[in-house]
């Protein structure tokens, strides 16, 4: 009963695709080549798949991989391409060859297959593995070159040094020439060992190795004395690596601690609820991604300001609502604020989840960059820990060139004096909070990109902001900056041989001890109005 | 060579065994002295080759522009701020640059500070209480008992500076002139031999500024207390100070009676001229 | 003998009679009316409250150093928890081969770790005296190490809050690790006896909130004995003026490490009657929120009055169960709302309330404080 209704179907589908596709398939030059594979003759076959790879058209991998599948296929009745996506069963779904869209179910019996031998089954897929050396793209060629490396046999050597010498990239060129070299290493030839040496690639390391055990006295020697020069260079990169995720921990630290070295350091006010802010501003961009779906990037940039508002507006409204009245008694503003980190953990319990968010990454964020083959950057930390820097930067202006700065600065020496020369201490007060709040937003925003968004956290920062501030010396800004950043890198050094957790305990220990012996920290401010 | 002297030191290898509050010796001279003392902040020289000697019995009025290193000399001889360099003795035998707040105080250096400072919280009679010499380890005073005598001296400490009314009630609620009083008690309590005393009549009604004058004039004396005042008030040092040692940039640029002191033209440039208060004297 | 001084105080005489009336009223209804009896005080509720009164003996701890010395110790807590470790070890080697994996001596985290033999910390707690002893020790000797340099170097204020806090927060991660060899995660749980008497029997419970009421009452008065004291005086001083204390010739730091090495030690106490109520003890206990909770009871019951401390204690405790059984999910914001009006509109606490009534009251009749007096 089903049968002749799916036929039908097909038919009628059939029909509408046939249309646009005549049109279409007239001008597509994919077609002549296609067209060039549909015959009996394998060695014509050879040439057109020859033909094809010459041709760089984009599409030629999936055809060459449909065809070494056997799924490149043709309707018996209309001379159309197509791809067929899974042969089980008598109705196959399939796709255009030319345009890959879909088109349909096709019965088994309407479709011919394009037939392939042995032989060309070696040369399609030595063709495959070299077919992106052809593309257009430097990039998309040295991908496909470092594919190469240690993938090479001996049918794939010949072609290859023909493409080194008509490649034009020189990094292409030199990674091909591994590829090659380690090929010959495997032959046994020394002077590959020469051409390999250096190189950081695991896959260069792999072969090194196993020459270092070869037979040949001489080999192994020369394998292992490149082996034990690559050694180093890979400990100079951990090295780095090291230094690079401690100065992006770090950077995430300094983040979240310059607002309160600004509310704890300049007005000498400790807000237990930083830490909360900080995940206001992580939900801010959550929220605005909410707002504006499929286009994370702008909603993040977007989230910058919204970050720094949102988070602004509730300093204001902590320190006029309970941090004004507590003027002078820091021990209850600590308690006090620590209430109110509670109630906004809460509140975002209640009004949103429990549950983590996902803030996505947008594209030009996630990835990584390449320094060298046993080096690569993520992308999201380098955007932070320049993110940390512009807005260390920003602060530092604003605290040094603006008329704010300076009556920050001047109510913080002498508070009274300040007032009798007609600065309107409550206004800088409302106004260094918010700067201080609206920063810890902008942390949240960049921690956004590096952690889940929980209501937790804010709280799995703020003892780690308090230990920075403290450490670099309160009231100094450029002290919160060496201090997180040194300490990023101390827990990195730390972690391999301690391990996370062992680290951040050594890490405390080590602030609980360096504050013994130095109360104000590792810039003190000096001097009599130190004193007091 | 030092770890041969040390042991020949016996009573000095433990800390305790060296009796901190040994007797001062003012057989030989003064009872303080300060030599080439320089200290500086930042680059900023507070105090700069600093020569001071006080006599045993002494009551000496240290006058000088703001700035001038007053309250940072203070600091020197009471332990809370260490010179650069230079020597401070207490007696002949107190190298006081050796030594911390709480022994320096216990040898007998009572200070007072600028912004009285009392234990608001507690009662007058136990300001006092605490202020007086006594053992003042932990257990000691944990165990300690209010005995007749002890209770005596307190009353009479009471009436010397006039608050016997109020002894029972909290500091706090005392007058600003009554807080200074209670502070020249406490240092009284003290048994001390030299008492600092930082601007003791600033924010003094003219009455309160009379009393303090007599009292501080009754302590010093050959065998009772040297007093050391650093003051602002000309008025209120002409009518104590039999000495008057003026600073200028943290060093002494002169000393001697009131009359002397203030025709002294180098005087009269750097000071008197820029003070309204002294011209008004 | 200075100990006993307090015992001659109104306050203190009114404070031990109401505890021990309560604890007598408590057992009496405990023990003599029948289950289905409307005043009929369930083995339930009599472990509520020994739970509660041993966070009462937390308080006090906390406030004698918060109200009396002005140290706002954030990482109280540590102490608290490593007394209740103590005790949870000894508890521990007393399941001996009851345990799940019938090991005679290893304890069972142990035994699924596969260790083979006790790290030697663990060594001696199978002596209840030896065990008791580190109850005291073990957070008596952190709180000497910890504040001898804090207070050495002069840390203080703020400071020296946020560095207990740092303190209490390491410990927590430390003993969040299996490696440290106190069960990790889970902590120590299962116990069976405590010297012999089963915890699970009724009259073990009652015996245990009677002797951490007893506990309660004895910290009372050795923290009213301290404060009373001299002592307690330049405690005051220090709190208030350091600088001054300093130059009337006290060493500050000694007189600090005194109090709170004596206050970690009654934390310690509180751990340990707490845990074999509860049955359980785990990293959490040293997490820097409850710390910093039990600082909330002191500041709502009233610092420096010790007894507000108590109530306190006593009155967030019980609001906690109750909203945590009603509605879950308000209890944080209670939580915090409470945090911010008792430091803004509350300074002085319920007792500072309490006060003021007596105050007005007594300003007719008598005019004399009674501070002079009482130090005879």
């Amino acid at each position: 009963m089903r049968i002749p209704d799916s036929l039908c179907r097909l038919v009628v589908l059939c029909l509408l695709a046939w249309l646009p596709w005549v049109a279409q398939a007239q001008d597509d030059p994919g077609q002549t080549l296609l067209e060039s594979l549909d015959t009996t003759s394998y060695v014509e076959k050879g040439e057109a798949i020859e033909a094809i790879i010459a041709s760089g058209d984009e599409r030629s991998r999936r055809w060459l991989e449909a065809l070494l599948g056997g799924k490149l296929q043709r309707h018996k009745a209309s001379g159309q391409f197509v791809v067929v996506l899974e042969n089980r069963g008598r109705h196959w779904p399939v796709v255009d060859a030319l345009g890959f869209e879909e088109a349909g179910e096709m019965s088994r019996r309407e479709l011919d297959r394009i037939g392939i031998n042995n032989a060309l089954r070696g040369q399609l897929q030595g063709a495959l593995a070299v077919l992106d050396l052809h593309a257009d793209e430097v990039d998309e060629r040295r991908e496909a070159a470092r594919a190469l490396l240690g993938d090479i046999d001996a049918t794939l050597a010949e072609p290859l040094q023909a493409l080194i010498d008509s490649e034009e990239d020189g990094e292409v060129r030199r990674l091909l020439e591994q590829a090659l070299a380690i090929h010959r290493l495997g032959q046994g030839e020394m002077a590959a060992v020469e051409d390999l040496a250096g190189s950081l690639n695991s896959r260069v390391r792999a072969a090194l190795s196993s020459a270092s055990r070869s037979d040949d006295p001489q080999l192994a020697q020369a394998a292992g004395a490149a082996l034990v020069d690559i050694e180093q260079k890979m400990k100079l990169n951990r090295g780095l690596e090291t230094l690079y995720f401690g100065l992006s921990l770090g950077s995430v630290l300094v983040l979240a601690a310059i607002g309160l070295a600004i509310t704890f350091g300049v007005m000498g006010v400790i807000n237990m609820a930083h830490g909360e802010l900080i995940m206001l501003g992580a939900y801010t961009t959550w929220a605005m991604q909410q707002l504006l779906p499929g286009q994370p990037g702008l909603a993040l940039l977007l989230a910058i300001p919204a970050g720094f508002l949102v988070a602004a507006l509730a300093g204001v409204a902590i320190e006029r609502g309970v941090i004004q009245f507590l003027k002078g008694r820091p021990l209850e503003t600590l308690l006090a604020t620590f209430g109110v980190s509670l109630i906004l953990q809460q509140l975002v319990r209640t009004v949103i989840s429990p549950q983590n968010r996902t803030v996505v990454s947008p594209d030009w964020m996630s990835g990584s960059i390449m320094i060298n083959e046993g080096l690569s950057l993520t992308l999201n930390r380098l955007y932070v820990l320049g993110f940390a820097l512009v807005v260390f930067a920003g602060l530092m202006l604003v605290m040094r060139r603006t008329r704010l700065g300076l009556e920050v600065r001047a109510v913080t020496q002498n508070r009274a004096m300040a007032r009798s020369m007609g600065i309107r201490a409550t206004r800088v007060d409302i106004l260094t909070f918010a700067l201080g709040a609206g920063v810890a937003g902008l942390a949240g925003v960049a921690l956004s990109q590096l952690t889940n968004v929980g209501p937790n956290l804010g709280q799995n920062y703020i003892i780690d902001s308090f230990m920075v501030v403290v450490f670099g010396g309160v009231g100094n800004l450029w002290g919160t900056l060496v201090a997180g950043m040194s300490l990023g890198v101390i827990n990195q050094v730390l972690e391999p041989w301690a391990g996370a957790v062992l680290a951040k305990i050594v890490v405390l220990v080590f602030i609980i001890l360096f504050i013994q012996k130095r109360p104000r920290g590792l810039f003190p401010q000096k001097g009599r109005a130190a004193e007091g | 060579m030092n770890i041969l002297k040390s042991l020949a030191d016996r009573d000095r290898v433990f800390d305790f065994l060296v009796p901190v509050a040994s007797p001062v010796d003012v057989r030989h001279g003064p009872i303080l002295y300060l030599e080439d003392v320089s200290v500086s902040f930042d680059g900023f020289k507070a105090i700069n080759d600093l020569n001071l000697t006080i006599d045993d019995g002494e009551l000496r009025c240290i006058i000088g522009p703001n700035g001038a290193g007053k309250t940072t000399m203070m600091d020197i001889i009471t332990g809370k701020t260490r010179p650069d360099t230079g020597q401070v003795w207490f007696g002949s035998r107190h190298d006081l640059l050796t030594l911390n707040e709480p022994q320096i105080a216990s040898l007998g250096i009572g200070r007072k500070f600028q912004k009285p400072t009392v234990f608001e919280a507690l009662s007058v009679f136990e300001n006092l209480e605490l202020a007086m010499a006594a053992d003042k380890r932990i257990l000691p005073t944990l165990t300690a008992r209010l005995t007749g005598e002890i209770r005596d001296r307190i009353e009479e400490v009471l009436a010397t500076i006039g608050l016997t009314e109020l002894r029972y009630g909290p500091a706090g609620i005392l007058s600003h002139g009554q807080k200074q009083w209670l502070e020249i008690g406490m240092l009284l309590m003290q048994r001390p031999r030299l008492l600092l005393v930082d601007e003791p009549v600033a924010g003094m009604t003219e009455q309160e500024m009379e009393r303090t004058a007599e009292l501080l004039t009754g302590l010093a004396g050959k065998g009772k207390q040297s007093v050391v005042i650093v003051e602002h008030d000309m008025g209120f040092v002409r009518s104590i100070a039999r000495t008057v040692t003026v600073l200028h940039q943290g060093s002494v640029l002169a000393e001697g009676s009131m009359d002397k002191v203030s025709s002294d033209p180098r005087v009269v440039e750097v000071y008197l001229g820029a003070d309204p208060d002294v011209e008004a004297a | 003998m200075w100990l006993t001084r307090p015992l001659r105080e109104r306050s203190t005489q009114l404070f031990l009679g109401i505890l021990l009336a309560a604890l007598a009223l408590v057992t009496l209804l405990n023990l003599t009316l029948p289950a289905a009896h409307p005043l009929h005080v369930s083995t339930y509720t009599v472990t509520l409250l020994g739970k509660y009164l041993s966070y009462a003996l937390l308080a006090v701890a906390v406030d004698l150093v918060w109200g009396y010395l002005g140290i706002l110790s954030l990482g109280h807590g540590a102490f608290f928890a490593l007394g209740g470790y103590a005790m949870g070890m000894y508890l521990m080697r007393q399941i001996g081969d009851r345990g799940t994996y019938g090991d005679p001596v290893l304890p069972d985290f142990m035994v699924f770790l596969n260790w083979d033999s006790l790290p030697w910390y663990w060594l001696g707690f199978d002596m209840p005296w030896f065990a008791f002893l580190m109850v005291l020790l073990a957070p008596g000797l952190l709180a000497l190490v910890f504040g001898f340099l804090a207070f050495r170097s002069r840390v203080t204020g703020v400071y020296l809050s946020i560095i207990t806090q740092a303190m209490t927060f390491a410990l927590m991660l430390a003993f969040f690790r299996n490696e440290m060899g106190f069960g990790g995660n889970n902590g120590l749980t299962d116990f069976k006896e405590l010297l012999g008497f089963d915890l699970r029997s009724d009259a073990t419970r009652l015996g245990l909130f009677i002797a951490t009421g007893i506990a309660l009452a004895l910290g009372y008065v050795v923290c009213r004995a301290i404060v009373a004291s001299k002592l307690g005086r330049v405690s005051v001083a220090c709190r208030d003026a350091e600088a001054r204390t300093r130059f009337l010739g006290y060493r500050v730091e000694r007189f600090q490490l005194f109090v709170f090495v004596v206050s970690a030690m009654l934390a310690g106490v509180a751990g340990a009657l707490y845990v074999p109520q509860v049955g359980i003890i785990n990293p959490s206990e040293f997490s820097p929120i409850f710390s910093i909770e039990v600082v909330l009871w002191v500041a709502l019951g009233g610092r420096a009055t010790l007894y507000g401390a108590v109530i306190g204690a006593l009155l967030v405790n019980y609001a906690k169960t109750v909203f945590t059984g009603v509605m879950p999910d308000a209890w944080l914001f209670a939580l915090g709302g409470l945090f911010v009006l008792v430091t803004v509109f509350l300074p002085k606490g319920i007792a500072g309330l309490l006060d003021l009534r007596i105050k007005r009251r007594s300003a007719t009749s008598d005019s004399t404080p009674a501070t002079g007096e009482a130090t005879a």
